[in-house]
């Protein structure tokens, strides 16, 4: 009998540091510590371009993820893709006249969306779309306009870096 | 001619082998659902195929994180991006390196355990006297032993990877003074829920062969010490193979 009980102690002290194991390997390892399924608002925007933008990006606002990307869509009328963002209910004043850009982090890391605020009084509530939006910056584009706008036109040299300044912010300038 | 007949007939021999083991996992899951009822004798299998595995994996999980952390920082420190010490060896251990030699552990320690107990039990007569007395061992032996091992093998690969992970960070962090901080948060961001299911997901099915394997390289093994003794070596050796090669079908059908 008093065998019997170490054996189960022990087997029991397994299963218990297993599922230890895996709820660390769930909570601490991976990245959860923002679930979209949380208390918080949807706003919606309108992007011309998402480019890499992935379900799940974080959304932030000074660099400090403010939510997720919930859902995206195309709208079939506008030709435009639909970004749905979850925005956790602790910020719920961001005024409406504030602009989403889509980032890229580092060199090779992932999209996200950032938010720059306006200054309007009037603040962004569930349902309410973002007007001011700055579509991904899609590097091919970028290159292509670099490159063709250059060939083409073959101006003087002074003139060639302007051009080529301004070919490379064209994608950046705010859609709408 | 001999070599060609001699490698046909080695072919054969394989194919009824793999025939007569999918029928025997058939045989035990058909009697999965009795055998649950009994869950003191599974209880009792896990402590057999799980706690006491548990030394040698959590020694082997700590040096195989050490090393990781030796060598994953020798290489990052030639691209110069040491802080991502943590997300390169979560992601190899948790997706490759965890569940793998943790198998292959499991195989050496628990698999050789189950078949030349189960091995003794036939060389000793004792499965055909159960049978005499009406007691399938099936059901009484072979199934919670399987059972058991199913069970521990995704617990045991989880402590595994989670005790690694510990090494690295010692290494990465108190010996070569990475940024606690930025190893963990590097971590973070960039391992996925997915990640860790699929760490799990493989530990679960090497856990289903490698039991499968020893019960059945057990149950049918010569009633002679010479071959009990030969069961015991096939079941780590057609474990080792058998893990290698359902690791990569499972990440091909999973990535």
């Amino acid at each position: 009998m008093r065998q019997n009980r170490a054996i189960d102690v022990s087997t029991g002290l397994f299963v218990l540091l297993g599922v230890a194991a895996i709820l660390f390997l769930v909570t601490q390892i991976s990245n959860r510590e923002f679930s979209s399924s949380g208390k918080g608002y949807d706003v919606v925007a309108q992007f011309d371009n998402v480019g890499g933008l992935k379900v799940g990006a974080p959304v932030k606002m000074a660099g400090v993820t403010i939510g997720r990307v919930v859902g995206i869509g195309y709208d079939m009328k506008l030709f435009k893709a639909i970004v749905h963002l979850g925005i956790d209910a602790r910020y719920d004043e961001i005024p409406d006249d504030s602009d989403a850009s889509i980032y890229t982090a580092g060199l090779l890391g992932g999209q996200y969306i950032g938010i720059e605020p306006g200054g309007s009084e009037v603040y962004l509530a569930d349902g309410s779309q973002v007007e001011f939006v700055q579509n991904a910056i899609v590097l091919e584009n970028l290159i292509s306009k670099y490159l063709f706008g250059q060939a083409i036109k073959e101006p003087p040299p002074g003139q060639a870096t302007d051009e080529a300044a301004s070919a490379a912010e064209t994608p950046a300038t705010p859609g709408q | 001619m001999t070599l060609l007949r001699e490698i046909l007939s080695g072919m054969g021999d394989f194919l009824a082998r793999a025939g007569a083991m999918t029928r025997f996992l058939g045989r035990l899951l058909w009697i999965t659902p009795a055998g649950l009822l009994r869950p003191r004798l599974i209880a009792d299998q896990v402590y057999n195929a799980g706690a006491l595995s548990l030394a040698i994996i959590m020694t082997s999980g700590l040096f195989v994180g050490l090393v990781m952390g030796l060598q994953g920082h020798d290489l990052l420190a030639r691209i110069g991006s040491e802080e991502s010490l943590g997300t390169g060896a979560a992601l190899t251990l948790l997706k490759e390196l965890g569940p793998v030699v943790t198998a292959l552990l499991f195989a050496g320690r628990a698999g050789t355990a189950l078949a030349s107990e189960i091995g003794l039990m036939r060389a000793t007569d004792q499965l055909t006297a159960m049978d005499i007395m009406a007691v399938d061992p099936m059901k009484r032996v072979v199934l919670p032993r399987f059972l058991g091992g199913v069970i521990s093998m995704p617990l045991l690969t989880a402590i595994f990877v989670m005790v690694s992970i510990f090494g690295v960070q010692l290494i990465g962090v108190q010996y070569f003074g990475i940024d606690r901080g930025q190893f963990w948060s590097e971590m973070r961001s960039f391992v996925e829920l997915s990640d860790v299911t699929e760490g799990l997901i493989k530990g679960l099915v090497f856990g289903i062969a490698c039991s499968l394997i020893a019960v059945f390289e057990g149950y049918n093994a010569e009633p002679t010490a010479e071959g009990v003794g030969r069961a015991t070596t096939r079941t780590v050796v057609v474990s080792a193979v058998a893990t290698l090669v359902l690791d990569y079908i499972v990440t091909a059908i999973l990535l």
